[in-house]
């Protein structure tokens, strides 16, 4: 029985009508969240094409890809990749995946569809700002796509940007005029529409919780979301006047980051006085909360659904899990100095870098430590989404612990740029956060679209992809301490010659793993239109995207205001009938 | 299923450490004075971080073995989550404290200490893409540097004034950094146009070089031989192939090589 | 028959529990969420600033236009009718003399957005006077800056006065929870004007 409160609506709107308003420029922040995710999943596609090519060249060096020249006779005429469209296509896979996958899928995409449901709302608090926010973000995502058809093609600076070779201007030859120009407008609209969607996320879970909803209440993905908004706001605020400071630079001949003297193409540039490393500074300072955004959601999704799949609550409970992602977000502002041991900056703060980033190492073991500790006693339910739960504890594992040797500068001197660095970002970005995001499609699709995926294609997609990844990117560390230097098109130094099959055996694997993502697609098409019709609950699980409809009614919750009587993950309660109790029950039944 | 993940997950665990443990793959000798340090470093975090790999990941193994797709009493970790938190936080915590208390030695030994007072100084200049070296020569000044006489064309990579800057004139340049072994280096590095970077693997050391900065690096070479030096930070088109050599000699040898340079 | 029984959590959930307070208007949470971001891009520029100043030898000091502090008055002024105009339309919804009171609360907020304006107005003779000191954009740095921070500042102000228009039109159609909007609205006034003290402080010493 769900007793109804008499919590007033903060805002009704009424059932959109036409296409136009149900599926583009919606308020419903359900089709929105949908629209993140597309967005992301044609991005995620793209991106990984990039990948193939760069990784093509990279092995095979003298080959001519079919079809290249057509995507950019001057970038890969004949077919044959030259050296600057390697770094562009580099330039903007990095880019794409960093801002357009992982800030979107489980952040905007994820939580934009549940978090108004977890915490029982009817949606956003601001669902305009929502839609512009969506919008906002699709015009940069479009910004940045034209870069590849101008005529100097993308930039090459990597997604990194540095000055000066990203702030001279074309002078710097190839991709670094028009090219950059769009990727700074991109970003700078890619920050305005985060920080509307941060201020959504922070007002609904502060403003919108239904009765019963104590923060202590709200799931562990829900408090994900929360933080990730709260790191955002501050991240993205420094990013955007630091786009706008380039752009500054590269078209108003102001010279904040570019200093005086400069020699490129044989001419002499009219910029003075200024400095390179405040460009690392402003930028890592976004940068380094930025990849704490991509994987924080991923810690709260696989927070949220391994109870269901282990039929027991979180060891440690909320409190714990909690803790360690306020301490992530938290520690994740002192540390940007970590890109920037060897950069020039003075020494002596490497060192001040260093403490708190070895530090931040605790919160993430801790919390690895508890996934693994649910696991103990448990009755796992082997499902596609609690596989992609338990892989991701081990590539996040893997992932950690080569961070362990690039936070001490000492010897970051050996590894920094190397493939080293590139391992370790992959195995927690690429990969762990991949993860989670496979994770929360095969657990929440059936809510989102009604309909069940199918469970052997998800299967054979898991350890396809779980295989495939760690042949990807485990052979990556040798190659870092072997000294192989990062961001080069080929190998053409005496010591990295030998090296060449390590890096053919990568690609191989990396495209028989991108092959394996069709399966994934093949599903998710499958499902969409001929998979069976999914239950309100088919997972037995306990939160209150459970209580509704698969898929919810325009509002949620049809009319109804729930109201919370439980936990969120009350799982195999000691004398209950059932092994679960959801959120809304108010009155669990016990075995006498 | 679950014993399938489980043997999986062995299965990776120990071909991924396989080759760390053979160093199929591995760090090139090092030549370096300082080198020792980096390398023992780099040994105490691979113990320790491999030790706690291979365990977490076996660990993950066996509880999936154990409970995969099981149907029994629901048990809860023996003690609660206090303990696990505790054991997280003194064990990284530990690691933590000794691995930056013995690692600021290291890298303060490296990049925070004085140069030798006595040391070889060699100018550095690094531009797309390309390095360059130069000496000071028989009068043991440096010419300045104008970067508005920079002319790659006629060899002028540093932008010496030799007509008006008397202590121009006998600046040896050169593509190749030449010095002698166990002989303490101070290199003061420029930038014309791009961030670069300076590193050599076998010294275990690398150094971004900023336009608009002048940045100081030092190191001693204990073994004569001839190694690569390759730039790291994105640099252009050309960053793949920007490299130079770097030739350690003996003492004689070197000194003989000077003459020659001096002479031309 | 069944009894409450304690689930895994529920006694430390239920140490946990906050109070239940009277919701908030999710606008009010907003506002506040919308100025932290603002100040946050605004410290990311100050902080650029101090690096830039340090960094290279061309910062060129040059004379503060004064009309800014002509104009400093303007917006605290605007600030205080601001708040005017809040007192009238509290009374309003308390008490008595209700259409004297609301007529001249809107007053105070049509005087409220013409002296944004006039700020506005201000900052662009500001900007002829360094122009004609023969600072423009890419001058120097402290000039850069200045532009900048100014735009940056203005913009800003601008989207207020565009905000203060709707809660007006809001107000006269006595749509539901005006009131707050505007008060909502008051924050971010206010904080647009301390942010130009700071802004004038930072101009001021550095530049």
């Amino acid at each position: 029985m769900h007793e109804t409160s008499a919590q007033p609506a903060v805002h009704h709107h009424s059932p959109p009508q036409g296409f136009i308003n149900k599926y583009v420029f919606s308020l419903d922040h359900k089709v929105i969240g949908l629209q993140y995710y597309g967005l992301a999943l044609a991005a995620v596609f793209i991106g990984m094409i990039l990948s193939w090519l760069m990784r093509l060249h990279l092995g095979w060096a003298n080959l001519a890809i079919p079809g290249l020249s057509h995507l950019s006779a001057n970038g890969a005429p004949g077919g044959l990749m030259t050296p600057e469209y390697y770094l562009s296509l580099m330039t903007m896979h990095g880019t794409i995946m960093v801002f357009f996958v992982l800030t979107n899928a489980p952040f905007a995409g994820f939580g934009n569809y549940f978090l108004p449901i977890q915490v029982g709302a009817e949606d956003m608090a601001f669902p305009r700002f929502n839609m512009m926010s969506f919008w906002t973000t699709f015009a940069a995502f479009l910004v940045l796509m034209a870069a590849f058809f101008v005529h100097d093609g993308p930039p090459l600076s990597g997604w990194t940007t540095y000055a000066p070779l990203s702030s001279v201007g074309a002078a710097a030859g190839p991709g670094e005029a028009m090219g950059q120009n769009l990727w700074a407008v991109s970003i700078a609209l890619f920050c305005v529409g985060q920080l509307l969607g941060s201020l959504n996320f922070i007002a609904t879970t502060l403003d919108l919780r239904t009765k019963g909803m104590t923060l202590a209440r709200m799931p562990l993905s829900t408090w994900a979301w929360f933080i990730t908004a709260c790191i955002g706001l501050l991240a993205f605020a420094d990013l955007l006047p630091a786009c706008i400071l380039l752009i500054l630079d590269r078209t108003a001949g102001t010279s904040f980051f570019t200093p005086g003297g400069l020699v490129v193409s044989d001419t002499m540039q009219p910029h003075s006085g200024g400095s390179p490393l405040l460009w690392q500074h402003l930028f890592w300072f976004f940068g380094h909360p930025e990849v704490y955004i991509a994987i924080v959601p991923g810690f709260g999704i696989i927070s949220h659904i391994l109870p269901t799949f282990t039929r027991k609550p979180l060891l440690g409970g909320m409190r714990v899990m909690i803790g360690c992602m306020i301490a992530i977000g938290f520690l994740s502002y002192m540390v940007w100095g970590h890109h920037m041991f060897v950069s020039g900056m003075n020494p002596f703060s490497a060192i001040l870098f260093s403490v708190p980033t070895l530090i931040i190492t605790i919160p993430a073991t801790v919390a690895t430590l508890m996934w693994l500790g649910s696991i103990y006693g448990a009755n796992l339910r082997m499902t596609t989404a609690a596989l992609f739960c338990l892989g991701f504890i081990s590539v996040f594992i893997s992932g950690g612990i080569s961070g362990f040797f690039l936070a001490q500068p000492a010897i970051d001197t050996y590894l920094h740029a190397t493939y080293f660095v590139v391992a370790h970002f992959h195995f927690v970005m690429a990969v762990a956060a991949i993860f989670g995001i496979f994770a929360g499609t095969y657990f929440w699709m059936p809510k989102m679209i009604g309909r069940m995926m199918n469970e052997t294609l998800g299967k054979l997609h898991f350890w396809l992809t779980f295989i495939g990844v760690y042949c990807i990117f485990m052979p990556m560390h040798y190659l870092g301490l072997a000294g192989n230097v990062r961001r080069y098109s080929s190998f053409t130094d005496d010591y990295l010659v030998r090296l060449i099959p390590v890096h053919q055996f990568i690609t191989i694997a990396a495209l028989l793993t991108g092959a394996a993502q069709l399966i994934f697609l093949y599903n998710l098409v499958h499902t969409r239109w001929w998979g069976p019709l999914a239950p309100d609950n088919p997972w037995e699980a306990t939160t209150l995207e459970w209580s509704t409809t698969s898929p919810p009614p325009f509002d949620n919750f049809g009319g109804r205001h729930l109201v919370v009587h439980q936990g969120p993950y009350e799982y195999s309660v000691e004398g209950a009938s059932s092994d679960y109790i959801m959120q809304t029950e108010s009155q669990p039944v016990i075995k006498s | 299923m679950g014993k399938f993940f489980a043997i999986l997950l062995v299965i990776i665990t120990l071909v991924s450490v396989y080759p760390i443990v053979m160093h199929t793959w591995w760090m090139p000798p090092d030549v370096s004075a300082h080198g020792p340090a980096v390398d023992h470093q780099m040994e105490e975090t691979m113990i320790g971080s491999g030790i706690l790999f291979v365990i977490s990941q076996l660990v993950l193994a066996g509880f999936i073995w154990v409970f995969g797709n099981r149907k029994g009493k629901i048990k809860d970790w023996p003690g609660g989550h206090r303990p696990v938190v505790a054991f997280g936080v003194i064990l990284v915590g530990l690691e933590i404290l000794s691995l930056t208390f013995v690692g600021s030695k290291v890298w303060a030994a490296m990049y925070l200490a004085a140069p030798d007072p006595h040391a070889l100084h060699v100018d550095v200049q690094a531009e797309q893409f390309a390095f360059f070296f130069r000496y000071a020569g028989p009068d043991g000044k440096f010419g300045g540097i104008h970067p508005d006489k920079i002319n790659d064309g006629n060899g002028n990579y540093f932008g010496l004034d030799p007509e008006n800057d008397v202590a121009a004139r006998d600046d040896i340049v050169v593509g190749t950094l030449t010095i002698p072994v166990n002989t303490p280096i101070f290199l003061t590095m420029h930038s014309k146009d791009m961030i670069h970077n300076f590193y050599v693997p076998e010294l275990r050391i690398q150094q971004d070089i900023v336009p608009g900065l002048d940045i100081p690096l030092h190191f001693t070479a204990t073994q004569t031989g001839k190694w690569e030096i390759v730039c790291t930070q994105l640099c252009g088109l050309g960053h793949y192939s920007m490299k130079a050599y770097l030739q350690v000699m003996t003492q004689p040898e070197y000194d003989d090589w000077l003459k020659q340079q001096s002479g031309d | 028959m069944a009894t409450t029984i304690y689930t895994h959590a529920e006694p430390a959930a239920a140490r946990l529990r906050i109070v239940a307070a009277p919701k908030a208007i999710p606008a009010q949470t907003g506002v506040w969420v919308a100025v932290s971001a603002i100040a946050m891009s605004f410290a990311a520029l100050t902080s650029a600033l101090v690096v830039r100043q340090a960094s290279g030898t061309d910062w060129q000091h040059f004379v503060v236009p004064r009309i800014l502090y002509l104009d400093t008055l303007i917006l605290i002024a605007s600030s205080y009718t601001l708040e005017l105009s809040r007192k009238r339309f509290a009374a309003e919804a308390a008490g008595p003399e209700r259409a004297t009171l609301r007529s001249s609360g809107l007053y105070w907020l049509y005087m409220t957005q013409t002296l944004g304006l006039l700020f506005v107005a201000g900052q662009f003779l500001a900007w002829r006077s360094l122009a004609a000191q023969g600072l423009f954009l890419a001058t120097s740095p402290s000039s850069s800056f200045f532009y900048l921070l100014t735009a940056m500042h203005g913009l800003h102000l601008l989207g207020g006065v565009l905000g203060l228009l709707y809660v007006g039109f809001r107000l006269r159609r006595r749509a539901r929870n005006a009131q707050t909007s505007l008060g909502t609205a008051a924050v971010y006034w206010h904080f647009v004007d301390l942010l130009w003290v700071y802004l004038l402080l930072v101009i001021a010493i550095r530049m």
